[in-house]
């Protein structure tokens, strides 16, 4: 871990970077499509560690696990349940190796995957024991932040970050959403408005709130207004580089680094301290944040 | 009120029960159950489908729709085999392969159901030839790829190859649909068409196939 602790820094207003994408990252470097992400900690070691570096060499300060899909109730639709734990474990191992003393790891938790009653079929009971059983790998292994992320339904996204609690009381956690712009302000697919989403996780223990995905990081800047406006905790915002759109076959990104970083200058102003980058971004992406967070504050 | 509109505004609502009662209902005053589905039932997911478009409601309420709309559909269903309402075609689905979200694909199966075509539901995790093999066993005109995550969807060209690989291309058009799909993507792969979301996969295919 860095030397100095990470709610030190952002008390003393520090902004930081976070990473880029990790899936694209890994499909470019043979992720076949529809095999797990999760699967390449186990299977290319080295294509994490690759990753890994070069995010940290572009200037992130958090590097996120690539442990997205890693709760036993995601992985058991691939066959892996059985290995969660010891992907949880490796994942975080892989980062903290190439990571050092100089980021934050950062162990990501998605969405289960499944759709919670009385909506869905799915107990919350399941899917809250199984957001515990990862996290508390993911901390013991070693992770300095657990960031549960791309949620949209508020009840799921609650029991994720409440398990990270019930693991530990001092580990900071940091909780994002993905909106989409309605007539009625942001709200997530499931009906989740940005004032819910930060009242709901902050009561559960979130230290960081913010956004993640979407429609691209001009939205974001919105989207980190709308938090701003209702809640004074740190807010962390990793946009992906546009909507993808396909080009000769491949799936491409629109959002340049240039694009992004000339958005990085509102979001500051918006008060976000972390900012990162989500589906499409790449460390050519983080590089730019990393250049435009240093010119803004040294205006 | 009258009973399609009662069992319309029911559907709305998400209220199953009284989405059962409405359909008995209609069925005691006469109805055909043709039209009880059309006006009543598909009416109501009309409105459910238009409102999630314009951000009015959002996921949970069209899936307690659609809940409430099979409830209906159990109630109809022995009448409309009974009056041998025709069926409009036969339509293969399913999530592509490694995909595992079906939330999507699932509400398009239960629009399709209720508009009258035969369904025939491969599942999520569908590798690509197992589409192209459901739909030439079955006789299907249709095959609908559903997706949700951008690591998946390039899944779906393979669909549209391995149909072009074996001539069916044209005889089995394909439609997709997922958060990260576009027209432009459907386009772009070969598919013969996009649908935004469950109500217009529906149109959508009807168009495809030349039916009304």
């Amino acid at each position: 871990m860095p030397p100095v602790p990470f709610r030190e820094r952002l008390s003393r207003g520090e902004v930081l970077v976070g990473d880029g994408a990790w899936g694209t990252m890994l499909m470019a470097r043979g992720l076949a499509p529809g095999t797990p992400p999760e699967s390449f900690v186990l299977e290319r070691p080295e294509a994490i560690r690759e990753v890994a570096h070069l995010y940290l060499e572009a200037g992130a300060d958090l590097i996120t696990t690539n442990t997205f899909g890693g709760t036993a109730l995601n992985l058991s639709g691939y066959g892996l349940a059985d290995r969660a734990d010891e992907i949880n474990r490796r994942a975080v191992a892989l980062v903290r190796e190439a990571a050092g003393g100089s980021a934050y790891v950062s162990a990501s938790v998605g969405p289960s995957g499944r759709l919670l009653a009385p909506v869905g079929d799915t107990d919350p009971e399941e899917v809250r024991a199984a957001f515990e059983r990862q996290i508390r790998i993911l901390v013991e292994a070693g992770a300095d932040l657990i960031c549960v992320e791309t949620m949209t339904d508020l009840q799921e996204a609650r029991l994720a970050v409440a398990a990270a609690r019930t693991v530990s009381a001092e580990i900071p956690v940091l909780a994002t959403m993905t909106f989409d712009p309605t007539p009625r302000g942001f709200h997530t697919i499931m009906g989740v408005s940005v004032e819910q989403a930060a009242r709901t996780l902050q009561a559960a223990g979130a230290d960081v709130l913010g956004s993640n995905c979407g429609r691209g990081s001009d939205t974001m800047v919105e989207v980190a207004r709308a938090f701003r406006g209702v809640t004074s905790q740190p807010l962390l915002i990793q946009a992906n580089a546009g909507l993808p759109e396909v080009r000769r076959g491949a799936l491409v990104y629109p959002e340049t680094p240039e694009f992004m970083a000339a958005r990085v200058g509102p979001l500051l102003e918006a008060g976000v301290s972390i900012v990162g980058g989500c589906c499409g971004t790449t460390p050519e992406h983080t590089k730019a944040i990393r250049a435009a967070v240093a010119a803004y504050r040294s205006r | 009120m009258d009973p399609m509109e009662s069992l319309a505004a029911a559907l709305q609502r998400g209220d199953d029960a009284a989405v059962r009662e409405h359909t008995r209902e209609a069925i005691g005053l006469g109805r055909a159950p043709a039209a009880i589905l059309n006006q009543g039932l598909l009416a109501g997911m009309g409105v459910v489908g238009e409102q999630f478009r314009t951000h009015q409601i959002f996921l949970p309420e069209v899936l307690l729709a659609a809940r409430a709309m099979y409830a209906g559909l159990d109630v109809l269903q022995p009448l409309l085999e009974r009056d041998n309402v025709p069926m409009l075609g036969k339509v293969v689905i399913g999530t592509i392969r490694g995909d595992l979200h079906d939330i999507g694909k699932n509400l398009v199966g239960i629009m399709l159901r209720g508009a009258g075509f035969e369904v025939i539901d491969l599942g999520k995790d569908v590798p690509p030839e197992r589409f192209v093999d459901a739909a030439v066993e079955a006789g299907a005109s249709v095959i609908g790829m559903s997706a949700l995550l951008t690591t998946t969807m390039v899944g779906m060209k393979e669909v549209v190859a391995t149909l072009e690989a074996r001539r069916c291309r044209g005889q089995i058009k394909t439609i997709v649909g997922g958060a990260p799909v576009s027209a432009e993507f459907a386009r772009e792969i070969g598919a013969d068409d996009y649908a935004f979301d469950a109500a217009s996969a529906v149109t959508r295919v009807k168009a495809l196939l030349g039916v009304a």
